[in-house]
């Protein structure tokens, strides 16, 4: 019976609104006075029942909800036959909530998606040597799992056989196909675009990437601040007391009309939802982003941040070198670009892996007669021609002659920070390439944007030398920057940084930084989604995406301010009742319950605005 | 001691919350401080002793004060 009363809210709800209006109608029209007060009495009646289940539910584990006060609030207006007030009140409260859980399920919408996106089943090699669906948790560890085109990838895994385009869209916020073959590396929740794959599972469930992203933003969104915890503690006391003031202004002024008022008007609805709704909003909007944030504590120190610190390397600049300028002489340089990529495609060097990236696809020659020239570079005999790869003491050794022209390119290259690859053929300069660890593009206008949101010092530190790391510093515009630093100088740093007041981010790749991360006020991790980054840190950029920097840093600042303006409205209008019931003579219960109602929905809708929220 | 985590209907109220959680200390073989009940997601998490008490029992009691629950997964 209990159950069947509270799976129908809705229809008692709908019920009781109409009823409430058969009864004003009546009284208005025909003016039947018999008819409006019966309506009402069953209104209450039915209206009352649910809130009266869940007030007893709730008394029975020793807590004072909501519910209880309405409930005495409503057995009071029975008392004194103001079955009007009874009606409405119950009526609005289910309204209210009804509303309430309509608006609550989208902000969390954001979060469901994510959530939603779990793989659910996967199609496993069974014993008999055929594949089986079944379902996501029979899966384990070394089972041979098969993904057809359009489905999820069930599992972290390796690929075993076949081939295909995987959209990693889920894990690394990156919507352009990866191409995956055998040996290759498979997420789960990352979606098969075409071809078939044979995978062997080498994580499972809540231990993949997926996985621990899903826990992560769940747990993010409860989590609680300092604050919350306060309203929480207070919330628990509050209603009691609330009880406990009805019973005494009874017992005082015999005003019965007065007593239920109060505890209608002191329902503690806005308060209490208030900052979890902002928090859960601006959490779901972050991970819709590719911005993971751990929870309403992150959001309140990031919010406030003056200073931030960068890692150079893999942070600021791509992590890797590769070929920035270059400058040909003569002509045949198709030619010389082919004889350059086949010497050095013998080479390890980590200058000849990039110049290699930057050639692409050529012709291949075979190479004879190769030597290594100590701090030089290589010298071999390619298709009958002489060639020499290697820096400008080579070329002074092989007697190359160099144009004013190329000696003007060649300290230029030099100024910007390039490690120089030069290449004659049969002792003529052909090729200049100028090659180093790259800014990543959009890092500088993304620096400007995050001083415009007001972050005072930006501060890059790198185990570079000082030279480069000045380099790069200026072509940003950075406030400071500090070479020849190992990982616990800049730990070191930060904790000064912290010294002197100043609120801390630091922004790593969360391998060798970790230190840092944790001792800055807010650890933002630049995790490419398989790294241990995902747990040590505050923040976590998906994809290593330095571009989403900017918007968590306006998304984290709206959200502490929607939360301020949350607890503002409902304090407000805990104040305005409370005024107007001293003071004024139009409030009743009726009208109580209308606008604690309205306050709860107005926080909710004013949480929902930062799912929509965007950097301007 | 097993693992449960129980994903429940939509909480719209955070009285629920502790309704639930109250509910769920006062049955014996739960760890108590182990009872947590998220509002956003909707869960429950906490260890109990399998000897004392099943899931199903767990799963009557949230029932019993209103709430369906969806799924439960024991590890």
């Amino acid at each position: 019976m209990q159950i069947f009363i509270l799976k129908n809210k809705k229809t008692i709800t709908l019920i009781s609104g109409i009823l409430i209006a058969i009864a004003f109608i009546s009284k208005w029209t025909v003016g039947n006075m018999d008819i409006f007060t019966w309506a009402l009495v069953i209104a209450s009646i039915l209206g009352a029942a649910p809130i009266a289940i869940q007030a007893y539910q709730s008394l029975r584990v020793k807590v004072v909800s909501i519910d209880v006060l309405v409930t005495i609030a409503v057995l009071g207006a029975f008392v004194i036959q103001n079955y009007e007030e009874s009606a409405i009140v119950t009526f609005l409260f289910l309204f209210g909530a009804y509303l309430e859980q309509r608006t609550l399920n989208q902000t969390r919408s954001a979060i469901k998606e994510l959530v939603e996106m779990a793989p659910e089943s996967a199609l496993k090699l069974m014993e008999n040597g055929e594949f089986e669906e079944v379902d996501i948790d029979d899966v384990d560890v070394g089972d041979i799992l098969l993904v057809k085109t359009g489905a999820k990838v069930p599992v972290d895994g390796t690929v075993l056989s076949g081939e295909g385009y995987i959209n990693e869209a889920s894990i690394t916020g990156e919507s352009v196909p990866v191409e995956k073959k055998e040996g290759s590396k498979v997420y789960a929740g990352t979606i098969l675009d075409n071809g078939t794959i044979r995978i062997v599972a080498d994580r499972v469930g809540e231990d993949t990437t997926f996985g621990k992203i899903i826990e992560l933003v769940e747990e993010a969104q409860d989590s609680k601040s300092e604050a919350e915890r306060f309203i929480d503690r207070f919330a628990k006391y509050y209603t009691p007391a609330v009880l406990v003031i009805g019973l005494v202004v009874w017992l005082i002024t015999r005003d019965m009309e007065l007593a239920i008022t109060i505890l209608v008007l002191g329902c503690p609805g806005a308060l209490v939802i208030g900052v979890p709704v902002s928090n859960v909003a601006g959490i779901g909007n972050g991970a819709r982003h590719g911005v993971l944030l751990k929870g309403s504590e992150v959001i309140n120190a990031f919010s406030k941040l003056d200073t931030m610190v960068f890692d150079k390397t893999g942070t600021l600049t791509m992590g890797k070198p590769s070929v920035a300028e270059k400058k040909y002489y003569g002509d045949n340089i198709e030619e010389a670009l082919s004889y350059l990529a086949s010497v050095e495609r013998e080479s390890d060097h980590p200058l000849a892996k990039a110049v290699l990236e930057y050639i692409g696809e050529t012709e291949y020659y075979p190479v004879e007669n190769t030597e290594v020239v100590k701090g030089g570079g290589i010298v071999a005999t390619v298709n009958g021609h002489r060639i020499a790869v290697g820096n400008v003491l080579l070329m002074e050794r092989e007697k190359v002659k160099l144009s004013d022209k190329a000696k003007a390119d060649i300290e230029d290259f030099e100024k910007n920070g390039n490690s120089l690859v030069l290449t004659a053929v049969d002792g003529q300069l052909k090729i200049l390439m100028g090659v180093r660890d790259q800014i990543r593009p959009g890092v500088k206008e993304d620096l400007e944007k995050l001083r415009k949101l007001g972050v005072k010092n930006l501060i890059m530190l790198s185990g570079d030398n000082q030279g480069t790391v000045d380099l790069v510093s200026r072509q940003l515009g950075l406030t400071e920057a500090y070479g020849n630093m190992l990982p616990e100088d800049k730990s070191e740093y930060i904790k000064k940084l912290k010294e002197k007041g100043q609120i801390v981010a630091f922004v790593g790749d969360g391998v060798n930084d970790s230190p840092s991360l944790a001792l800055a006020d807010i650890g933002i991790a630049m995790g490419s989604g398989t790294d241990v980054a995902i747990e040590t840190s505050d923040v976590v950029l998906m994809n290593s995406d330095f571009s989403r920097l900017p918007h968590a840093l306006g998304l984290v600042k709206a959200t502490a301010r929607n939360m301020k303006q949350n607890i503002f409205i409902a304090v407000g209008v805990v104040i305005i009742l409370l005024a107007s019931v001293l003071f004024s003579d139009w409030m009743n219960m009726s009208i109580g319950m209308l606008v604690h109602e309205g306050s709860i929905l107005a926080v909710i809708l004013n949480g929902m605005r930062l799912l929509r929220y965007k950097l301007r | 001691m097993k693992a449960a985590t129980i994903q429940l209907e939509d909480l719209a109220c955070p009285s629920c919350m502790q309704k639930i959680e109250g509910a769920l200390k006062n049955l014996d073989g739960v760890d108590k401080d182990t009872v947590k009940v998220s509002f956003n997601s909707s869960k429950v998490k906490l260890n109990f002793d399998e000897e004392k008490l099943s899931i199903e029992q767990i799963e009557d009691a949230i029932k019993k004060i209103g709430y369906d629950v969806v799924k439960s997964k024991v590890k």
